[in-house]
């Protein structure tokens, strides 16, 4: 059982409150026509599936119903924080950085 | 072949001896340096590909199996042992009928008793929506030559006597649909026939061993790195369920897969009450009884990605009411265990028998919240395909191209909480 707080509402609430929405953060190609199949599937149907340290998507359907970003490890369930989906992007931008310079 | 043959004889031989003088029912050896097939993940899936690899295309020449963890550890211990066929579509369903008639000879096949039991399975229905659906997929059924038969409520309630079928609950059962050729096996069984067998055919099975890394050059797998060393091959078949996706990664891929737990439970043991399998997707639950006696019961799966092998316990919470929606007798029955495993979902619910981008490297993975079913099925057709490189006329459908080009099998419907 998860608490999540969400940065909308200010409010730390039950898991029950929410749902889970996806890896977050998936770039959709910029020009949709123009790409081939392979990288339409790959937007669509693929995933990081990350045992680990994982940016996510929740909804707080039981309150004000938008979608913020979590931090959370796939592995352990520690949650390391939550934020709006626009003061998420910076962190996860920078995560990511630091696991290719890995 | 090596070892000794399970019989009514071997059975009176060692009996005479107090069962002291069994041999251990497969060997344990050290890992060697190279092989030309690895299968890496050792549960029902890995150890039937290593099976029906060994006994089919001995040409193959050396196989080991690589278990991070114990022979049949993993989701293998951790489902509900449903067996069934009744799918949708016909890729789907044909793979799993080639299970299930499998499954039927199994016993024999292993020379190990998998306590493999015909006891039928029902898929209720609630709404007419739910027995639209049901006939329909019973007549798909009848196309594919999968017995399956519809039945109303009078019919249910002849044959599970325990169940209220009247119209004056919350959610009326208005009939369902019936396999009677489906039943549950014993999991732990499976594994160790399937581990024994294989192992008798020369398979090296290594347990404690976990792949950390892929050696990769030119487009062509050349080994693995592992905790117990370096491992030289050129043929690698992932069959690593939950985990198919961190495997994937240390090639470079990604796989439409998702990790997310799945929760059952079982009672403590009690007289025998039900004697098939009953499920329900409107209810969201399903139950059968084991040979010991216990209810076993599960449902849906978190919403989540998760690792842990644990779920929220909300998601036990919605199961147990489920069960009791169905089943109010049991009401005060009480839960011996509880537990989770990683169940790898793909978008449309079928699974993924798949060549990829690095040659030789397979992946068998994707069977989601219903892979017990399909255990023989699966490794007989990944066999197929780690001895000649291309998928068998059953896998073809399977590829994991079909997220490009968008032939997708959807059996969410058939699929749904009916695992």
């Amino acid at each position: 059982m998860f608490l999540l707080h969400c940065p909308h509402c200010g409010e730390t609430r039950d898991e029950e409150e929410f749902s889970n929405a996806g890896e977050a953060y998936i770039p959709r190609p910029l020009q949709p026509e123009a790409v081939d199949d392979a990288t339409w599937g790959d937007y669509v149907f693929m995933r990081r599936n990350t045992k680990g340290w994982f940016w996510e998507q929740w909804q707080h359907t039981a309150a004000c119903r938008k979608v913020f970003a979590v931090k959370r490890n796939t592995a352990t369930y520690e949650i390391a924080g939550t934020w709006t989906l626009a003061e998420g992007k910076a962190l996860f931008l920078a995560d990511m950085a630091k696991e290719q310079t890995k | 072949m090596r070892g000794q043959n399970y019989s009514l004889w071997s059975l009176l031989k060692h009996g005479f001896k107090n069962h002291q003088t069994w041999e251990p029912a497969w060997e344990r050896v050290a890992l060697k340096p190279s092989y030309d097939v690895v299968i890496v993940g050792g549960g029902g899936h890995g150890l039937a590909t290593a099976y029906y690899l060994a006994k089919n295309h001995p040409q193959v020449g050396r196989i080991a199996v690589l278990e991070k963890g114990y022979l049949g550890g993993g989701n293998t211990a951790r489902n509900t042992t449903i067996v069934r066929s009744n799918y949708l579509w016909d890729e789907s369903a044909a793979i799993y009928e080639h299970s299930l008639k499998l499954w039927e000879g199994l016993t024999e096949d292993l020379n190990f008793n998998v306590m493999f039991s015909q006891r039928g399975v029902f898929n209720l229905g609630h709404t007419l929506q739910d027995m639209r659906d049901i006939e329909r997929r019973v007549n798909a059924n009848a196309l594919q030559g999968i017995d399956a038969h519809v039945l109303n409520a009078r019919e249910v309630k002849e044959k599970i006597p325990q169940l209220d079928c009247s119209r004056s609950r919350r959610y009326p059962v208005l009939g369902a649909s019936w396999q009677p050729r489906a039943g549950i096996a014993h999991h732990d069984a499976v594994a160790r026939g399937f581990a024994r067998a294989a192992s008798r055919l020369g398979v090296d099975l290594i347990e404690g061993c976990e792949v950390t890394g892929m050696d990769i050059s030119g487009g062509k797998i050349r080994g693995l790195q592992t905790n117990l060393g370096m491992v030289k091959t050129e043929r690698v078949g992932c069959v690593a369920a939950g985990h198919s996706s961190v495997l994937a990664k240390m090639a470079g891929l990604r796989m439409p897969l998702e990790s997310h737990p799945l929760q059952a439970f079982v009672s403590e043991s009690m007289q025998r009450v039900i004697d098939t399998v009953i499920m329900s997707n409107a209810v969201h639950g399903y139950l059968s009884q084991s040979d010991k006696g216990e209810l076993v019961i599960g449902a849906g799966i978190d919403s989540y990605l998760g690792y842990g092998q644990r779920g929220s316990p909300h998601v036990i919470e919605h199961t147990a009411a489920a069960i009791i929606e169905l089943f109010p007798q049991f009401s005060r029955v009480r839960m011996n265990r509880q537990w989770g495993g990683i169940v790898d979902v793909t978008p449309d619910a079928c699974p993924i028998i798949s060549k990829t981008a690095v040659q030789g490297l397979f992946f068998n993975c994707g069977w989601g919240t219903g892979g017990f079913k399909a255990t023989p099925g699966s490794g007989h057709v990944f066999a197929d395909m780690l001895a000649q490189g291309e998928p068998n006329a059953l896998a073809r459908s399977f590829s994991v191209d079909r997220f490009h080009t968008g032939h997708l099998i959807d059996e969410h419907g058939a699929a749904g909480v009916a695992h």
